[in-house]
Order: structure tokens, then C-alpha cells, then sequence
């Protein structure tokens, strides 16, 4: 995979390593760990290895007859809810938690939103035997309680976060600080394309397995590469995984479907791309939430793995080269969306996947009946079906 | 950059203290904390208590460095509106014969725009410090604020190898502030024990002063520090005691300075 405009530790002028002095060796031990490893086909093979016996790779593409009527266009499903813990996460996990191994750390690192990316973290090390640490906000643990259970049975600890809007974003912070302080025997396994150098790069590089596969299956099963390529986007790793397959086809339209809460205006949303300005967070320049004095707004949305006010420093540089289109769903459009794709295909979307099939569905006349649309079904509903039945939506 | 041929507020209040052959006593605040007004009264209750250089905290909202009690007091000063207009007026307000360094994370200086370091500066700001700035992550940043009036103050932290050390100090001006410990600001029992070391290995890679800072908050490990460096940093234990009230920060300055010049 070709890495778009990477300069040192930059894309465009986004990125780089904002963080306390004291992890930067560690960040260099990560970034020599990860360029031996990519380079090195006993690694290849041990990830490749976990991904097909242990998650369940490749992932299936579906096709969605009926969702593909009432677009007018034929829509392809690229399946990641399908992976083993139900979401795209473990693609980065398991490469990550190799990688840590190959470090001779005996600890790992995580934070986590809508909790499947603590999931996949939690899982991977019982597997490895690795303790595990996940911090996740108060709130968060309150919105995905069965995942924090999940978490537990394996053998992690969650830590609930009380500072701040106790949501992603301070559970990031406090994870760095957790790093900060054990540094010398942890390895930090961010689960998105965010944080210092190199994290957005290697997390994209364990989740373009998911982009190099569509594009296989989709030349095989469609005939031909999608018109368009459809992702949601938090902090965007499923989106920079699915994109980085399409990134060098210029014909392929890349989308990034935000969170826009209740609503753009409303002030109470995640879409960093579409409302923020370049700043400072997490160790990465990107787009950001912000007020005019550089403190970072708190983000809101439905589905607590977008909400988040940053947004990986990769995306912010596709946005301002153009090469992908930045969108936004707010939340009532997102619960349209699940329970559309549950009821037309059979298959309960993530909340987050759910602003993507929900932008999807009302861009009937978009696309000609030839252009495929092709959709990163980023995990699966299972989570969030109680929060949804709570909220009293009825089935359609 | 050599410490003895700068003409800077900082560099000159660390050759008088060598001179005399004293140590440094660095105060941290956070501006704001426990509200605008007594902040003002604080930084003046610090130099009264004999502070040699006053460290401005400018709140932010995602402190990643630091741990729980300068955590809250940001927090605080954030719910009081205070934003980098505010903290430079309160500095120019107390109006301190000391040097003030302000202490903050990248994106509140990025925000405040281009004439942010000149507008400090005229409000008597001496020195700059960055938590998540450090060398060589952001070229073209550190050219504009190490060209700038402010005298740009980096950290060395005990992760950091000898020869980065070096490229550090000669990044930076007034004093090197050595993080004493890994982790995130905060009181400790005790000083950490490959501190001499890391305290050794600096000394060799720099002629600037050198203050520790990160868990100092008695006289005790203000002196068990000072004999080793040329100052010590307290931030965590001058802002829980300003919680009590300006007289307990004061008071505490006044038990760092006696047990630094009794070394």
C-alpha cells in the first residue's frame, strides 16, 4: 500500500508526534518495531495466520438486493461485522498485540469508546496471555454495559473514567497518561487512525487488509471496482481501511459519512471534517473540535464510537486534497439507517455503520444502475440493540 | 545557546543564583486557579515567598500530562473563561520583578494566533514551555517560537537517550526542566531513584541550568534535589495549597526557599 504524501512523520501538513517528551523513545521503538515487522515475512505470515484461522478472514462481501432498490444503484456489503468480536477492531489488534510481543512488552494499553475496540484488545491478549487495561468513560460503560461485561470475561480491567465529558476523548487522554507512566514495560494499542506518529499509519496498515480484500472481491463478484466507496467515520479506521484499497483508483469516489449528532448547527455533533479547524489533540494535527481560545469541545453522537472530536490526521489530509468527500448523519437519520439495513438485509448494522447506510439511502438517483456503491459494514448491532429498544424505536 | 552570554530575564536570574550559589525555586500556577482575582494575588504571594521564577499555567481542556490536581484546577479556570487573553492580563496585572514562564500544551498557543509569543511578552512573559512540543516533532513551530521574544524552555525526561539530550539543550534557552520521574504531574512519597543518574548524564549533554520537576512538593525533597541540580519545580503541591488559600501557598514557598538555602 502506497502511502499517500507521507512526509517523515506527516501527511500534508497533518500529523506528526504532539506528545510529552517522555514518550518519544518510546514512539521510536514502536516506528523501528513496525518498519522491521512490515518488512520482515515471518511477521507477515503470523498476522496473516491470526487473521484466517482466528478471525475469520477474508471477510465476505454481500451483496443487499433490496437495499440496492431503493437506491437504484447495486449496493456491495464488505462484511467486517462478520470478524470474530464483531467489528473491524481486531484487524489492528492482532497486529498490534504482535508487534508488542515482538517488543517483549508484557502489558497492553487501551482505550475505548462504543467498547469494541476493548473488546478486541481484551480478546487478543487473553489469547497472547498479555494483561490488559482498558479505560472507557463513565458514560460510555453506562451506554455498553454487555461490552464492558465482555471485556471482563477475558480478563481485563476497565477503568472508568470520570474526568471530562467521560466519553472517548478523556478515556484517550487517560489512557496516554497511563502510558506515560508505565512506558518502559506497556505498549499502547490505540484503536483508531489518531495519536502520534506512528500510529495513524500502522493502524491503517493492519485495517487496508480490509480494502485490499473489497477490491479483490469486488472485481470477482461485481465485475468491475465501485463507483463509490462508503464509510463512517469516528476517528476513522474502518474508512481509512476500506479507503486505502480505492486510494490509487482515481475513478473510485471515497466517502466518509460523520456523525452529526443532533444536528450540524446544533453545536451537539462528532463531525470534525465537516465543523472543526486544524488543531492539536491526542498527538496528531488534524481537523478538531475547538473554540476560538484552542479548547477542545466536547463531541456528541448517538453512537459512542463516533463520538469523538478529532478524527485521524490522514483523513484531514484527504479532505483537503479533495481525493475523498466528508458528510455528514445526524442521529435520528442513523436509527432510520439501522433499522433499515436490519430490516432489509437481515443484518443489524453498528450504530456507527448505520450514518453510512443511512447517507446511502437517501442518494436514490445518485448513481446509475451500472455504479456499484460499495459499504464498510463496520461491526455488527448486537451492541446496541438495548440502547436502540430503550429509546422506545419501534421496529419499522 | 550558552546560559553566560544570554542578556534574557531568565538566563540572568540563573547566573545571579549561580553566583550566589543558590538554587532555583520554580513555582507552578494555574492561571484562573482558584479564580481570575486570586490569581493575581497568588503569583505575587509566590515571589513574596521567594519564588525565583513563576510558571503560568494556561488551562486546557485535555491535559494528557498531567495528573489529577492540576487536572482540576484547569478544569476550574476553564469554568471561570479563562483563555490566553485572560492569563496574559493577569500576568501583566501582578506586575513581578521575577521572570514568568508560561507553561502550556501547543493548541491554546496555536489558537491564540500568529502575534501570540510578542503579545506574551509585552505582558511580561519571559520564557515558554510546551508538555507536548517536543524537539524535532514539529520543525517549523519551534523556528517560529524559538526566533520569537520568549525564551523557549524544553523538557529532558528520564526516558531520554544521552545524545537527544543534547539536541534538546541546544534547542533550548534559560534552563533545561528535567521531568524527575515517568508519569504525569503530581505529588510524590519520594524522589525517584535513577534521578542522580538521569541528573549525571544531562549535565554532560548540557551547560544550562538544570531544574527538576514532576512530584517535588516538600522541603525535604527540595533539598535531597537541589544538591544535585540547579533548581526545583513545584507545581501540584503550590496549587492544592492554594486551594486552602493564598497564605498556604505562600506559606509553602516560603518552607521551599528556607530548605533550598539551607542546603
Amino acid at each position: 500500500m502506497t502511502a499517500p504524501a507521507l512526509v517523515r512523520d506527516r501527511f500534508g501538513a497533518f500529523g506528526g508526534r504532539y506528545v510529552p517528551e517522555t514518550l518519544i523513545p518510546a514512539l521510536d521503538e514502536l516506528e523501528g518495531a513496525l518498519d522491521a515487522a512490515l518488512l520482515d515475512p515471518t511477521f507477515d505470515a503470523e498476522w496473516r495466520d491470526l487473521l484466517t484461522h482466528y478471525v475469520g478472514r477474508p471477510s465476505p462481501l454481500s451483496d443487499a438486493p433490496r437495499l440496492s432498490e431503493l437506491v437504484g444503484a447495486p449496493v456491495w456489503l464488505k462484511r467486517e461485522d462478520l470478524n470474530h468480536t464483531g467489528a473491524h477492531k481486531i484487524n489492528n489488534t492482532v497486529g498490534q498485540a504482535l508487534l508488542a510481543r515482538r517488543m517483549g512488552k508484557s502489558r497492553i494499553i487501551a482505550e475505548t469508546g462504543a467498547g469494541q475496540h476493548g473488546v478486541a484488545t481484551a480478546t487478543i491478549c487473553a489469547r497472547f496471555g498479555l494483561e490488559c487495561v482498558v479505560y472507557m468513560g463513565e458514560e460510555d460503560m453506562r451506554r455498553q454495559s454487555l461490552n464492558v461485561y465482555r471485556m471482563q470475561l477475558m480478563g481485563a480491567t476497565v477503568v472508568p473514567v470520570t474526568s471530562g465529558t467521560r466519553t472517548l476523548k478523556d478515556a484517550t487522554t487517560e489512557a496516554i497518561r497511563d502510558w506515560v507512566t508505565n512506558v518502559r514495560d506497556s505498549h499502547y494499542i490505540i484503536g483508531s487512525v489518531v495519536g502520534p506518529a506512528p500510529y495513524p499509519r500502522m493502524v491503517r496498515e493492519f485495517q487496508s487488509v480490509i480494502g485490499r480484500e473489497s477490491r479483490a472481491q469486488m472485481l470477482e463478484r461485481a465485475g468491475s471496482l465501485p463507483r463509490s466507496v462508503v464509510a463512517c467515520v469516528g476517528g476513522g479506521s474502518n474508512a481509512m481501511g476500506i479507503f486505502a484499497g480505492f486510494v490509487d483508483d482515481a475513478g473510485v469516489e471515497l466517502v466518509g459519512v460523520e456523525a452529526a449528532g443532533e444536528g450540524l448547527e446544533s453545536g451537539r455533533h462528532s463531525a470534525s471534517l465537516s465543523r472543526g479547524t486544524p488543531g492539536v489533540l491526542h498527538g496528531s494535527l488534524s481537523y478538531l473540535l475547538q473554540d476560538g481560545q484552542g479548547q477542545v469541545y466536547p463531541a456528541h453522537s448517538i453512537s459512542a464510537g463516533l463520538d469523538y472530536p478529532g478524527v485521524g490526521p490522514e483523513h484531514s489530509y484527504l479532505k483537503d486534497s479533495g481525493r475523498a468527500m466528508y458528510v455528514a448523519v445526524d442521529d435520528g437519520q442513523a436509527l432510520e439507517g439501522f433499522a433499515m439495513l436490519s430490516r432489509l438485509e437481515g443484518i443489524i448494522p453498528a450504530l456507527e455503520t448505520a450514518h453510512a447506510v443511512a447517507w446511502i439511502a437517501a442518494q436514490r438517483g445518485r448513481w446509475a444502475s451500472n455504479e456499484p456503491v460499495l459499504l464498510c459494514v463496520s461491526g455488527r448491532g448486537d451492541k446496541d440493540v438495548s440502547q436502540v429498544r430503550e429509546m422506545g424505536i419501534l421496529p419499522l | 545557546m550558552s546560559a553566560t552570554t544570554s542578556s534574557d530575564p531568565l538566563s540572568l536570574r540563573f547566573e545571579s543564583l549561580a553566583r550566589s550559589g543558590r538554587r532555583a525555586l520554580v513555582t507552578y500556577m494555574t492561571a484562573g486557579h482558584p479564580d481570575p482575582v486570586q490569581s493575581v494575588a497568588l503569583m505575587r504571594a509566590l515571589q513574596d515567598g521567594g519564588a525565583d521564577v513563576i510558571e503560568v499555567g494556561v488551562p486546557f481542556s485535555d491535559p494528557m500530562a498531567d495528573g489529577p490536581v492540576i487536572q482540576r484546577s484547569s478544569q476550574v479556570a476553564l469554568e471561570h473563561g479563562v483563555g490566553f487573553a485572560q492569563v496574559l492580563a493577569m500576568v501583566h496585572e501582578a506586575a513581578l520583578s521575577i521572570p514568568v514562564v508560561l507553561f502550556s500544551y501547543l493548541n491554546p498557543v496555536l489558537a491564540a494566533g500568529p502575534e501570540v509569543l510578542v503579545r506574551a511578552s509585552e505582558a511580561g512573559v519571559h520564557g515558554v514551555l510546551l508538555t507536548d512540543l517536543p524537539v524535532g516533532a514539529d520543525p517549523e513551530r519551534e523556528a517560529w517560537i524559538g526566533a520569537g521574544p520568549l525564551a523557549f524552555v524544553r523538557l529532558v525526561a528520564p526516558t531520554t537517550p544521552v545524545d537527544r539530550m543534547r539536541e534538546i539543550a541546544r534547542h533550548g534557552r534559560g534552563f533545561v526542566y528535567l521531568i524527575s520521574r515517568l508519569g504525569v504531574t503530581g505529588m510524590q512519597a519520594n524522589v525517584a531513584s535513577d534521578l542522580p543518574d538521569s541528573i549525571a548524564r544531562l549535565r554532560t549533554a548540557t551547560d544550562l541550568p538544570i531544574c527538576v520537576g514532576f512530584g517535588v512538593s516538600t522541603g525535604a525533597q527540595a533539598q535531597a534535589i537541589g544538591r544535585l541540580a540547579d533548581g526545583i519545580v513545584v507545581g501540584s503541591a503550590i496549587v492544592q495549597a492554594a486551594e486552602r488559600g493564598i497564605d498556604a501557598a505562600h506559606a509553602l514557598t516560603v518552607e521551599l526557599r528556607q530548605a533550598l538555602d539551607n542546603i
